[in-house]
């Protein structure tokens, strides 16, 4: 028996929620049995309800049924009532696509049931092309946590994977545990006053507390499930989440490999060199200091007062100055604000109310007073109260002396003025500690010429070359084809969306904490650790499954190529935005499942077509643009084809319909995974069909993207610059091909959107390629 | 070193807040403020202050004594509430102004012929008299602040308003020759010169 005829393709059609009184039942289950050539067609009045979800299943066990289009609402709607995974299922939306999204009146039931009709033709010819996705089984579960980094966050990532029941491995390069924070002397405190806390300038506020880490530490090191690798670095990361063999080596050369299922980057910071601010002179005065320094001093302190470095004199007067080298709009200096350094120094100039008494000055020159967080302003109004004054004004300039000289610009009474202090402390800003981008000699190119790419390259070449030239370090050593390490956003933090899916990174099954994804203090990291671990231990349970992560969760379908048809071209290893793409010996590309995230950007990268899905393909896709009906250029029926992101276009149309709001019958929408998984040949094939307009409705793309997966809508944009050349060879206008931005919220907007295609073909004609 | 250079480096020391603090009523609240001007923008007569109540706060901290304490700025407060009702963080403001203001006078550094300050004089003599104040005499003391012909002239510009007020018996010429005071004045002039010696016990001296 050939496989094609194990196959049973069977339409439930549900009839309820106003389906049954709106459309011409009779018209859809025919269109279904002899347009969509259906063995089984079968009605229900609730195919949600338990009765109608035992009827499909029923089918499955005993009638062979092996493929499945459910006729009814959305794919977003009745998700676990329709969670049928062990055949080849498709969704039908003819309840928020057609008939929410058109007026109940007489002339438009025509037009209503043709586009019923259209939906359950493009649905069973999408079903013919789909099979049930099932897992690789390229890995298994592996509950190896591995944790670089060893400070607040790494420590916090590793206790909370450990207490879940996993194994950690925690790398740390430095001899000790606890980073910056075992530095510090006192840390700002977690918590704010107590509820009813009068607001008096006696109030009990809260205090400078001690920073926790020693006891953090001790947990670290008596955990049973935690191993600890001092004074080490990951030299080579390989493989996929749920089997990455890891290289830690120590300085001295011994190696460990270690098999991990996941990986939690928790690289904290460095603070910004004040050598690059020469106003501030810190390098000509042993009394002018880093707000790390200032820690230093304080412990130093023991129980006495604290003294300057220069020659041991009891401080009297300190001076701070915040953002220094940060929110600049200078070349090398900090464009961004680190956000706590404001809470730092108010900390800092309680040590010297504590230590050295109310009679020593206390002076934070601030521009924007910040101090985020519950405790926030009960720790500034701490500082008032006790005495801290802050004084909103520019430092222009610290001149070493005797005692030091600060000139700064009052702001509030507009006016110079110039003070002799002790001591002065810069508050300088984090710099995040990220391994090399992977893409910043791609970006670097970005919209230059032939000449200048040409001198660019050249630049790089040499300063690879240069021995002496400074290195970023790598900090994961990953063997992807696409980059050692984790791609950058901005300034050095790794990129990932801080709002929708704060830890997950560009690479999959590897996770991104603390100040090494965004500036921030002790508590925020903490919950930050926590996150990532959380996201770590998921990625361990999903991998072992086959499971996709972030954004299509549970995914069981994963890319594969057809090898005879493939060019070695590259196309999918370059532009995955996951780099989850190798390549092979043979230089054919190589996939690795637990990397991949399913968004299909390398099948609509590949030129000439032989990547695919089981349940998503060109085949898929280019069966429903088919299987739509052309009406014959008389009837003045436009067609218009509409490509919607599944996450955020797709859900503003169906919203769009729940609220009550007019799509044009025109229309007819096909879900895609991303933007960037369309293939040019859907556009081509549609303009040859003769739809007369085509809408790719796709997120935001640039640097504050809206894109679940990244790069998808960016790629989506870049290839479609190219339509206009094939426009050109149909002899079409322009005008009938567009690609918009479109947010989950744009409810009335997606479907003007629509509108105004429909009127703009008014006003262009027909497509001349009806046949 | 001159004078002005040591004024300079003084600038920014707790020294004159610390005294604000001690000597000021409501002083200690100076420090809490947090800069965000909403006092100045409020406050319906702003606009004629030399400094607004948030500069007034700042200009403490930055220890600038003379310029404070010989300012009108607190002298023009109407004592309206409008600060103290939207202040975020809850300064008695108009109490803050009022304590200044005193102050100022207290060390006489006042500026002179403040309207309000004298007013506040008159007030205040009037009133320790007799234990009470007389309307008619605090007018009339008013009238003839300036001198005695822009006195008569301003009797006269108010005398209708002033026979009116005679003939609904809200102003007795009689109270001219002495008036009505409380039944132990002496004992009040007691009261409250004890109470001034206390305060003046209390105040800090910062010199």
């Amino acid at each position: 028996m050939s496989e094609v005829a194990e196959k049973k393709f069977a339409a439930y059609i549900c009839t309820g929620c106003g389906i049954g009184d709106r459309l011409d039942t009779g018209e859809l289950e025919q269109t279904a049995s002899r347009d969509g050539r259906m063995n089984v067609v079968k009605m229900h009045e609730m195919l949600c309800n338990k009765e109608g979800v035992q009827m499909i299943r029923d089918d499955i066990a005993n009638d062979g049924v092996t493929h499945a289009v459910i006729v009814g609402c959305s794919r977003r709607a009745k998700v676990e009532a329709f969670d049928i995974t062990d055949i080849a299922m498709t969704r039908c939306n003819i309840r928020e696509a057609v008939i929410w999204a058109r007026p109940d009146t007489d002339e438009n039931k025509k037009t209503t049931q043709e586009m019923a009709n259209d939906y359950i033709r493009m649905s069973c010819g999408e079903i013919k092309q789909m099979n049930k996705p099932s897992p690789s089984g390229q890995q298994g579960r592996n509950p190896n946590v591995l944790v670089v980094g060893g400070g607040v966050t790494g420590m916090t990532a590793a206790l909370e994977a450990a207490e879940a029941g996993y194994t950690v491995h925690l790398v740390e390069k430095t001899g000790a545990l606890g980073g910056h924070v075992a530095q510090l002397h006192k840390r700002v405190p977690f918590k704010a006053a107590p509820v009813g806390t009068p607001n008096s300038p006696d109030a009990n506020l809260p205090m400078p507390e001690d920073t926790g880490i020693a006891d953090m530490i001790s947990a670290v090191e008596g955990n049973d499930n935690i191993k600890v690798y001092l004074n080490s670095t990951i030299t080579k990361t390989s493989g996929a989440p749920g089997r990455f063999s890891v290289d830690i080596s120590t300085e001295s050369g011994d190696t460990t490999t270690e098999n991990i299922g996941s990986i939690v980057q928790a690289t904290g910071f460095k603070l910004y060199d004040p050598e690059n601010l020469p106003e501030f002179n810190y390098a000509g005065s042993p009394d002018i200091i880093t707000n790390l320094e200032m820690e230093a001093l304080a412990n130093a302190a023991g129980d006495g007062p604290i003294k300057r470095p220069s020659d041991g004199k009891e401080v009297t007067s300190v001076l701070f100055v915040q953002d220094a080298g940060q929110n600049s709009s200078d070349e090398d200096r900090l464009p961004y604000d680190s956000g706590i350094g404001d809470l730092v120094s108010i900390k800092q100039a309680l040590y010297f109310k504590h230590h050295n008494g109310d009679g020593c000055d206390t002076t934070i020159c601030y521009n924007n007073l910040r101090t985020p967080g519950a405790p926030g302003e009960d720790f500034y109004r701490s500082g008032q109260k006790n005495g801290v004054i802050f004084t909103k004004s520019d430092v222009k300039e610290v001149t070493p002396g005797d005692s030091l000289t600060v000139k700064m610009h009052d702001k509030i009474l507009d006016e110079d003025a110039e003070v002799k202090v002790d001591l002065v402390v810069l508050d300088l800003g984090m710099v995040p500690n990220s391994g090399p981008d992977p893409y910043a000699a791609n970006e670097a190119l970005e919209g230059m010429s032939d000449e200048e790419r040409a001198e660019e390259l050249e630049a790089q070449e040499a300063h690879a070359a240069d021995e002496n030239s400074i290195k970023v370090e790598s900090i994961l050593n990953l063997d992807y084809r696409q980059g050692t390490d984790l791609p950058h956003l901005k300034h050095g933090f790794t990129d990932s969306h801080f709002i929708c899916f704060p830890y997950e990174t560009r690479r999959t099954g590897i996770y991104a904490a603390g100040p090494v994804r965004r500036p921030m203090d002790i508590r925020q990291a903490m919950d930050d650790a926590t996150g990532a671990a959380m996201k770590a231990i998921q990625e361990i349970e999903n991998a072992a499954q086959g499971r996709a992560a972030h954004p299509r969760v549970g995914d069981l379908s994963y890319p594969s190529f057809r090898k005879e048809g493939c060019t070695q071209c590259k196309r999918c290893t370059v532009e995955c935005p996951f780099g989850a793409i190798d390549e092979d010996e043979e230089r054919y590309p190589q996939y690795n499942e637990s990397r991949c995230r399913r968004c299909g950007t390398c099948m609509g990268a590949c030129p000439v077509r032989v990547i695919s899905f089981e349940n998503y393909s060109v085949n898929t896709v280019g069966a429903q643009i088919k299987e739509c009906d052309i009406p014959e250029e008389w009837d003045e029926k436009p067609r218009i084809l509409v490509l919607a992101c599944e996450n955020d276009a797709y859900p503003a149309l169906d919203q769009a319909a729940i609220s009550g709001v007019e799509i044009s019958p025109w229309a007819r929408v096909v879900p895609v995974r991303c933007l960037g998984s369309t293939s040019l040949s859907w556009v081509t094939d549609a303009l040859n069909n003769g739809y007369d307009g085509i809408i790719m409705m796709g997120c935001k793309r640039g640097d504050d993207y809206q894109c679940h997966f990244v790069r998808g809508s960016a790629m989506a944009n870049e290839r479609m610059a190219k339509v206009g050349d094939t426009l050109e060879s149909l002899n079409l206008e322009p005008e009938r091909v567009v690609v918009e931005e479109v947010a989950i919220t744009d409810i009335d907007r997606a479907p003007q959107l629509i509108q105004d295609m429909a009127d703009t073909i008014e006003k262009i004609g027909l497509s001349p390629f009806k046949f | 070193m001159s004078e002005m250079n040591k004024a300079m480096i003084e600038q920014y020391r707790n020294s004159f807040l610390s005294e604000v603090e001690a000597n000021v009523e409501e002083g200690e609240w100076v420090k809490m403020c947090m800069q965000c001007g909403v006092c100045s923008g409020s406050c319906p007569l702003g606009k004629h202050w030399a400094h607004p109540p948030q500069e007034i706060f700042m200009m403490i901290r930055a220890g600038k004594r003379d310029e404070v304490l010989t300012s009108d700025s607190m002298w023009m407060c109407t004592s309206c509430y409008n600060c103290i009702v939207r202040c975020p963080r809850q300064l008695p403001i108009t109490h803050i102004m009022h304590g200044l203001a005193t102050y100022a006078k207290k060390l006489g550094l006042t500026p002179k012929n403040q309207p309000t300050a004298k007013f506040a004089e008159i007030f205040w003599n009037n009133m320790m008299k007799k234990g009470r104040v007389n309307e008619l005499k605090l007018g009339l003391s008013l009238y003839f602040k300036d001198g005695f012909g822009p006195g008569i002239k301003e009797a006269l510009r108010n005398k209708d308003l002033g026979m009116k007020m005679m003939k609904a018996k809200r102003m007795a010429a009689s109270e001219f020759f002495g008036g009505h005071g409380v039944k132990d004045v002496s004992g009040l002039q007691k009261m409250i010169k004890k109470a001034q010696e206390l305060e003046d016990a209390r105040m800090k001296k910062f010199d």
